[in-house]
């Protein structure tokens, strides 16, 4: 009798993992308790219809076991007991559906106080809007999207005084209900935090939403919960429930879209000023130079130099004790002396005409080739870099850095920092690279990639980092 | 219990058919490649999907392997993760568990149970085999494209299907749309002839209310089908237009990493309905037969007649209504209108009570029955188990508001395994046992056939049971690997790890099953015409395996239902379906008269 044992000790099994499990819901952190209340009744009404029907189970097979001498009982129906059966479970059905529906129906509407707040997503990342001071949101197409248009702005007043905040950290007051819009730039993604429990897609061409309050100030982390391409599981953020006061002085130090629009172009000849202080190690034309591992800086673009100087100044880059190169790094970057100056100055290098490297390391181009497929999500398939997925280009880089760093972001060395979002992304993606053999055949493909803007040109008419 | 008499059984006499100009194939080619024969046709059937499941069990295991054990394999990165999670659930759920519930055991049964030579239309029973193989070979082929296989996930939602940033979105995709159009055709020719068979070639005195469970569980989901995959074609054929023609069905105004895509004004939700439209009855298409199967193997082996079922056939009707408008509790997170929650959660738990109806009869059907623990048996008791979990967890999802939290989560993956996976593949296993007998004459090895339960039974339920957990934790699904996420805690990964060694047991397990299946045909012992003293018409065939035609020169009469076991006073503990009242010996030394009641008897 096995089986009678078997389905007892499972059954039992199952409701004390169920109790004892380490693996519990995250600690609640928005008005939703009503949902777990729901989920916990759940619980019981299931658990108890388990244990109920496999007891009963356990005891008719054990009962009823085969026996040479005995005959079944003849009985096709009982109608009496169908009947009470279908009606005792129609009535747990209902007790199980009602609260469940009186819940959904606060979930639906959001009250009429609540904040809104636009959540943008992206392969493979995060950024929002808040309406600004009229309280309205400007109108915004998808068609209208290009790199210096992320949000896709239509001319509109209302949309002048939009806050944009183009990075995936996103900070919310705490107790004050908050509407979420969502919509999608590219493909389906989905907001979702698990301490808050409420989620919801995010689609192109149109907009969802769900409200929350949050009730506990704390650091929670948003991931995207509807599969969105390769790097999905890389698709991170976080959001910070603070005090109000915060949140506005936040909120204040955001750019509005009509700042962003009046932005100065940045002033090379300034750029060229400061560049002087970088001439030492990575040469006049931005070369580079192995000898005191200064990478060409050439051929990169101004968006991705400015994002890493900013970071070295701040502190998320150069700072761990294993990145003797970035230490190094560190002070050079502090030395300039406001944002502006870090404008002006990646401004001047991405105008520098780009110079050839050499190839320094040995790999297996034809393994790296096919690693090299999920880097293309991201950095191109060319390895020109992509702005909307904020992946620098890779291609003319010299191969000892690429390595370099590869190792320094699998080892968490670079990009742990939490204002690093995309530095992250990368310590998850190259997760893949299982080894330094890995790196090297990669880093190999790498090389074979056009090296230069004009040979980038011939092989990707049209395409490329414009 | 003796074996019933050859004198016992009745036949229609002959010359009321005249249709005994059946053209018996001669060649080789003929019986078994070319064969218009449904029981070679079903083995042909099962074979296929047995090998193309194989693929996707591999597949899982390499899932499994990446989960438990991440940065260890160099061969697994993230595109082949996401290709690996799209092929092994389209494979499991279409190309095996559709395909050998229906295409497999519909072909083999469907003629047997219910009396009939073969199928109605045996050349285009035929034909759709061999689309199905075609689909088949389609969709391995796309392994080897450049790019490979689509990685979209097996629901295949736009934009990411076809857009960049997905594996796959060349060849792979393509591939895979080809292969369902020829898939669903090939199954709508096959699916015609299971209705067509059912309601116009059952043997005399075989009403509907007489047949057994197996073949309402088959019919009904055929009927399903029918209805469900055509809202899956044309969602395919309209992504196919949006990819290859530039139309914009599904594709809104977008960009496609960083570059505008040059749609504009299609509707992502509008697939998603269609392709739940077809993908939630598919899952009542594969739970339907098992369902019936499960019914016949518990009554055959409890020698115990099914409890209600009258109600029991009036629960498959209902659910296969009912889940047609069920569909959009796939989407309560998808952004659709959050009102129509109300609603789809409403139909989803009202699913819920002819499920329930038919659990609690399954298990009043051991209830003072006479319990034969046979492997069929042990795997239908586990089937019960099973499925009682799954149906549980599903009123977690099912409800709208708890359903937010947990969807898109392991909750769901553990969900959906224990209900649409484990329990019918332990159902699939369990008929194989059972069936096998008629189908080659010899008997599966007992102990083989134990073993296999256990380690499967038992193991499937540490694989998928803490599952669940992960998903309370909030563990999103689809996920390459889950670095240092805050609120997943470290131990999430023992557990997984715990997981895939479950997972990799399991799967070495079935290789015993096809050791078993191969050496049992040549050593197996011999089972004669009814092993399990069945009362249903396949095991009353003059020979065993059946020959081409099934039941010789006239075929049986129907004078009961298929349930008669241990008729009180009655001699034998079972009376065949064809078993005339007056053949029916009595323990009282009387013979006929008395008649077994069937529900339709009993009626006033």
């Amino acid at each position: 009798m096995v089986m009678v044992l078997v389905v007892i000790v499972l059954t039992l099994g199952s409701v004390l993992f169920y109790v004892l499990s380490p693996w519990n819901l995250t600690p609640l952190a928005s008005n939703w308790g009503a949902i777990d209340t729901t989920m916990h009744t759940t619980a019981w009404v299931t658990g108890a219809v388990f244990v109920a029907v496999n007891l009963f189970l356990a005891y008719v097979i054990f009962r009823y076991r085969f026996n040479r001498h005995r005959r079944s009982h003849y009985e096709p129906e009982s109608k009496k007991l169908e009947a009470w059966l279908t009606g005792l479970t129609a009535v747990g059905i209902a007790a199980l559906l009602a609260p469940g529906l009186v819940v959904w129906g606060s979930f639906v509407s959001p009250p009429e106080d609540a904040h809104e707040v636009e959540v943008v997503g992206q392969q493979w990342h995060w950024s929002y809007r808040f309406p600004g001071e009229d309280g309205r949101f400007g109108a915004v197409h998808n068609r209208y999207i290009t790199d210096d248009n992320p949000f896709g702005m239509i001319d509109d007043p209302a949309g002048q005084d939009d806050i944009l905040v183009e990075s995936p950290r996103l900070l919310l007051p705490v107790d004050r209900p908050v509407k979420f819009l969502l919509r999608s730039k590219d493909v389906l993604h989905n907001f979702k935090v698990a301490n808050f429990r409420a989620k919801m897609d995010m689609l192109p061409g149109q907009v969802s939403y769900f409200w929350i309050t949050p009730t506990r100030l704390g650091e929670y982390e948003i991931v995207c919960a509807q599969l969105c391409g390769i790097a999905h599981f890389a698709m991170r953020g976080t959001v910070e429930v603070v005090e109000e006061e915060v949140f506005e002085e936040w909120l204040a130090s955001q750019p509005t879209y009509a700042e962003l629009a009046a932005r100065e172009p940045p002033d090379r000849e300034a750029g060229q000023e400061h560049y002087a202080a970088c001439v030492a190690c990575h040469g006049a034309q931005g070369e580079g130079n192995p000898a005191v591992n200064a990478p060409r800086l050439s051929g990169l673009a101004d968006w991705y130099l400015e994002r890493q100087l900013m970071l070295f100044r701040e502190g998320a880059r150069g700072t761990h004790e294993a990145d003797t190169y970035g230490q190094q790094m560190r002070p050079f970057a502090t030395m300039l002396p406001d944002r502006a100056a870090v404008t002006d100055v990646a401004a001047y290098i991405a105008e520098l005409p780009e110079t050839e490297v050499e190839t320094t390391l040995s790999g297996d181009a034809r393994r790296g080739e096919r690693l090299y497929r999920t880097c293309a999500s991201c950095h191109g398939s060319q390895g020109q870099g992509i702005k909307a997925t904020n992946a620098p280009r890779l291609a003319g880089m010299p191969d000892w850095y690429l390595a370099r760093q590869l190792e320094l972001f699998r080892e968490g060395v670079r990009g742990r920092h939490e204002r690093d979002p995309y530095g992250n992304q990368m310590i998850d993606m190259v997760q893949m690279l299982v080894n330094e053999k890995a790196i090297h055949d990669v880093v190999a493909y790498i090389m074979t990639l056009p090296r230069s803007e004009q040979t980038l040109a011939a092989a990707n008419p049209g395409g490329g980092e414009e | 219990m003796a074996e019933p008499g050859r004198e016992s059984v009745s036949y229609a006499p002959a010359g009321e058919f005249d249709d005994m100009e059946l053209s018996h194939p001669k060649t080789f080619l003929g019986k078994y490649i070319w064969s218009q024969d449904a029981k070679v046709i079903a083995i042909q059937y099962g074979i296929t999907a047995m090998a193309i499941g194989v693929v996707a069990l591999v597949l899982s295991i390499l899932m499994r392997l990446q989960l438990g054990f991440p940065g260890t394999f160099a061969l697994i990165d993230p595109g082949s993760y996401l290709q690996y999670v799209t092929m092994h659930g389209m494979i499991m759920v279409v190309y095996l568990l559709t395909a050998l519930f229906l295409g497999g055991f519909g072909n083999y049964l469907i003629p047997l149970m219910c009396g009939a030579r073969d199928m109605a239309f045996p050349y285009l029973n035929m034909l759709s085999y061999w689309f199905y193989l075609v689909a088949v070979l389609i969709l391995v082929a796309s392994f080897f494209v450049p790019g490979g296989a689509s990685g979209a996930g097996w629901t295949l939602y736009p934009p990411q299907a076809i857009s960049p940033g997905t594996p796959g979105i060349d060849g792979g995709i393509l591939l895979m749309f080809i292969s369902l159009m020829v898939f669903i055709a090939g199954f709508t020719m096959g699916g015609l002839n299971y209705i067509v068979t059912v309601l116009q070639a059952r043997a005399r005195g075989m009403t509907l209310m007489r047949m057994p469970l197996t073949i309402w569980g088959i019919f009904m989901a055929t009927v399903m089908a029918l209805l469900a995959f055509p809202a899956l074609l044309v969602a395919v054929l309209m992504m196919l237009f949006d990819m290859l023609l530039g139309t914009s069905f599904f594709m809104p105004a977008m960009l496609t990493l960083g570059e505008q895509s040059g749609h504009e004004g299609g509707s992502p939700l509008l697939y998603q309905h269609l392709f739940w439209f077809f993908g939630h009855p598919e899952v009542y298409i594969v739970a339907l037969p098992a369902f019936g199967i499960v019914s016949d193997i518990l009554a055959t082996h409890a020698r115990k007649n099914i409890f209600g079922y009258r109600m029991m056939v009036w629960a498959i009707i209902i659910i296969a209504v009912l889940s047609f408008v069920v569909w959009a509790h796939h989407m309560f997170v998808s952004g659709m209108n959050p009102y129509f929650g109300f609603l789809f959660a409403t139909t989803t738990l009202i699913i819920a009570v002819p499920t329930a109806i038919k659990v609690y009869n399954w298990v009043l059907t051991l209830w003072r029955g006479n319990i034969r623990m046979t492997v069929p048996m042990l795997f239908a008791i586990g089937f019960i188990f099973t499925f009682v979990n799954g149906g549980l967890s599903g009123l977690y999802l099912g409800n709208v508001t708890v359903d937010v939290p947990l969807a898109d989560t392991y909750f769901v993956v553990g969900h959906f395994h224990m209900v649409m996976a484990v329990a019918p593949v332990l159902v699939v296993f369990g008929a194989i046992y059972h069936w096998y007998p008629k189908m080659t004459g010899r008997m599966l090895n007992d102990t083989l056939g134990k073993i296999h339960f256990w380690i499967t039974f038992l193991g499937s339920y540490a694989i998928f049971y803490p599952m669940h957990f992960l998903g309370f934790a909030g563990v999103p699904r689809r996920y390459y690997a889950y670095g240092e996420t805050g609120y997943i805690a470290e131990s999430a990964q023992a557990l997984n790890a715990f997981m895939s060694v479950a997972a990799i047991i399991v799967a070495l397990t079935q290789l015993l099953f096809f050791f078993n299946l191969v050496w049992s045909y040549y050593r197996g012992r011999e089972s004669g015409p009814n092993p399990w003293q069945a009362t249903t018409l396949e095991w009353q065939t003059e020979h065993t395996p059946p020959r081409h035609g099934n039941f010789g020169e006239t075929l049986p009469v129907v004078y009961r239902w298929a349930y008669d076991f241990s008729v009180p006073g009655a001699k034998q503990d079972y009376l065949p379906q064809n078993m005339p009242p007056e053949a029916v010996e009595y323990e009282d030394g009387g013979r006929g008269g008395g008649s077994a009641a069937s529900p339709d008897e009993v009626r006033p």
